[in-house]
């Protein structure tokens, strides 16, 4: 597929932004969210975090005026479900803000994993796109959105001043982060293994020794041919694989481990900087990664 | 699930046997709607260098067997009209929809927010985006000609099966055991593609026939 940088933009501000939401909820359960203005700035920067989302999403749309019919079909897509889910989580979460009770929060929390279930169902429920048809989709989308939220926490309260309690959310941070990496590795090497079930024969319905694409009908290329190829060389997609690695997990977590011993707590907004660099490089791959069945039918430029 | 209830699923059958490749039903197809109901079918740079856009159907061509048993094969594509598409549960907007009564799917364009979605969903990528329009177009199977009140009786068929010169393509009721379409499947033992993901598509594809020379 080719990478849709909107949705790039969407999925990774709008999971950090949810990731901040859940931890705040969950400091504030544990009585760990020290009083001040941590928690008013946590919630502020999570609802620009998944307004810019939410405005990048709109980039996707050919018609993005009419939008708000997406909410139509919420019995059947996922993608309808994650368009009213969106709204009601940035509603909940503007009136924890202002009114802070820890049923908003307890609603904010449960509202953040069903966005992020609805975001991953809508790639996962895609059945013969075989990378994304899993439970590791889901489980990525939140494991990412955590990891990048409890870190964006650990920064917001260092910058407000809360050293204590950036130190507290250090180690946290970093299981997360190290949590999405197994993942993250676990969906590399399932995409690597995958056979995929249909080929140019079951494409086609031609029974025989040997079937090649002479032709795919036109010269100068359509949507199928845009749409679906990611126009990267494969030598491209290993080595962002490794940037991947690198770049969203053992750079970060290098850094936290270094937070963890006492080193200082500058290095957490450096962290996250290079972490949700690695994050776009990392839903950039889950993009490519996946192979479009119509790809067989666009073998041949002719 | 595909919907058993429904008495009628329109579809065309193509005759892979008699494909000549002329892509008349594809110049056919595009004169015809780009005009019609489901128009306009935008062009990017028509007379450039690397002209673009928006086709309901398209003929490939493959090569099968290993030289000097080679054989050429002509392979039309559009929409499969599916018995349970996996393009129309996913359209958030109701866009994309599949009809009770005849089984055609077809998107509403004025409803359609162009995300998308259903081209994704599509194994067989017989969704495309308009550009100029932004909205999703594909096959209607000719909805505006077939029930035509105002065309000749002999004209209210889809564009592409009036064009073929040769009669590979055929349309008609695979739901009614007695049509032209039905016959022909059982008859020649026509399939379907991507049988893999249970889409169920409607149209099918007859194979090609080893010709005996004559007098054999």
């Amino acid at each position: 597929m080719r990478p849709a940088w909107s949705v790039i933009l969407f999925t990774t501000l709008a999971g950090a932004g949810q990731g901040l939401v859940v931890t705040m909820a969950l400091a504030a359960f544990t009585g760990a969210l020290p009083a001040g203005p941590l928690r008013g700035a946590a919630h502020g920067v999570a609802l620009v975090l998944l307004m810019a989302g939410l405005v990048a999403s709109t980039f996707h749309l050919g018609r993005p005026a009419r939008g708000w019919r997406a909410a139509a079909m919420w019995r059947t897509s996922w993608l309808s479900r994650e368009v009213i889910v969106l709204p009601a989580f940035v509603a909940v979460v503007a009136a924890g803000w202002l009114w802070p009770s820890p049923a908003l929060a307890l609603l904010a929390l449960a509202l953040a994993l069903v966005l992020w279930w609805c975001t991953a169902m809508i790639y996962a429920c895609l059945r013969f796109i075989q990378e994304w048809a899993h439970g590791l989709t889901i489980a990525n989308f939140i494991a990412l959105g955590l990891a990048s939220g409890a870190l964006l926490a650990a920064v917001l309260a260092f910058l407000s001043g809360e050293a204590r309690f950036a130190r507290t959310l250090a180690p946290w941070a970093l299981m997360l982060v190290v949590a999405a990496w197994a993942l993250k590795s676990a969906t590399f090497a399932r995409n690597a293994s995958l056979r995929p079930k249909s080929t140019l024969a079951s494409a086609t319905g031609i029974r025989s020794s040997r079937v090649a694409q002479i032709s795919m009908g036109f010269t100068g290329g359509s949507f199928n041919t845009r749409e679906f190829f990611h126009g990267a060389t494969q030598s491209v997609l290993v080595h962002l694989r490794w940037v991947v690695h690198g770049v969203a997990f053992a750079g970060p977590a290098a850094l936290l481990i270094a937070v963890a011993q006492g080193g200082p707590l500058g290095w957490l907004p450096l962290a996250f900087a290079i972490q949700y660099a690695g994050l776009l490089a990392e839903r950039w791959l889950f993009f490519a990664q996946a192979r479009h069945p119509q790809n067989l039918y666009y073998q041949v430029v002719s | 699930m595909a919907d058993p209830t429904l008495a009628k699923q329109l579809a065309l059958v193509i005759d892979l046997n008699v494909c000549v490749g002329c892509h008349a039903c594809v110049t056919s197809c595009k004169e015809w709607n780009t005009a019609g109901a489901a128009g306009p079918m935008t062009d990017q740079q028509p007379y450039g260098p690397s002209p673009s856009g928006t086709f309901f159907n398209r003929v490939q061509t493959y090569e099968a067997g290993h030289f000097p048993d080679t054989e050429t094969i002509h392979f039309p594509k559009s929409c499969l009209h599916c018995e349970d598409p996996p393009c129309v549960p996913v359209c958030p907007t109701g866009a994309s929809y599949k009809r009770k009564e005849d089984g055609i799917v077809l998107v509403d364009y004025d409803k359609c927010i162009g995300c998308k979605y259903c081209a994704w969903a599509c194994p067989y990528g017989a969704r495309e985006l308009d550009e100029q329009r932004q909205v999703m177009t594909k096959c209607t199977l000719c909805v505006d000609r077939i029930y035509s009140t105002t065309l000749p009786q002999a004209d209210r068929q889809p564009a592409c099966v009036k064009a073929c010169p040769t009669g590979a393509r055929l349309f008609g009721d695979v739901h009614d055991p007695e049509s032209e379409v039905s016959r022909a499947i059982a008859e020649r033992g026509g399939y379907a593609l991507m049988p893999e993901w249970q889409t169920g598509p409607a149209n099918q594809y007859l194979p090609r026939r080893r010709t005996e020379a004559a007098g054999e």
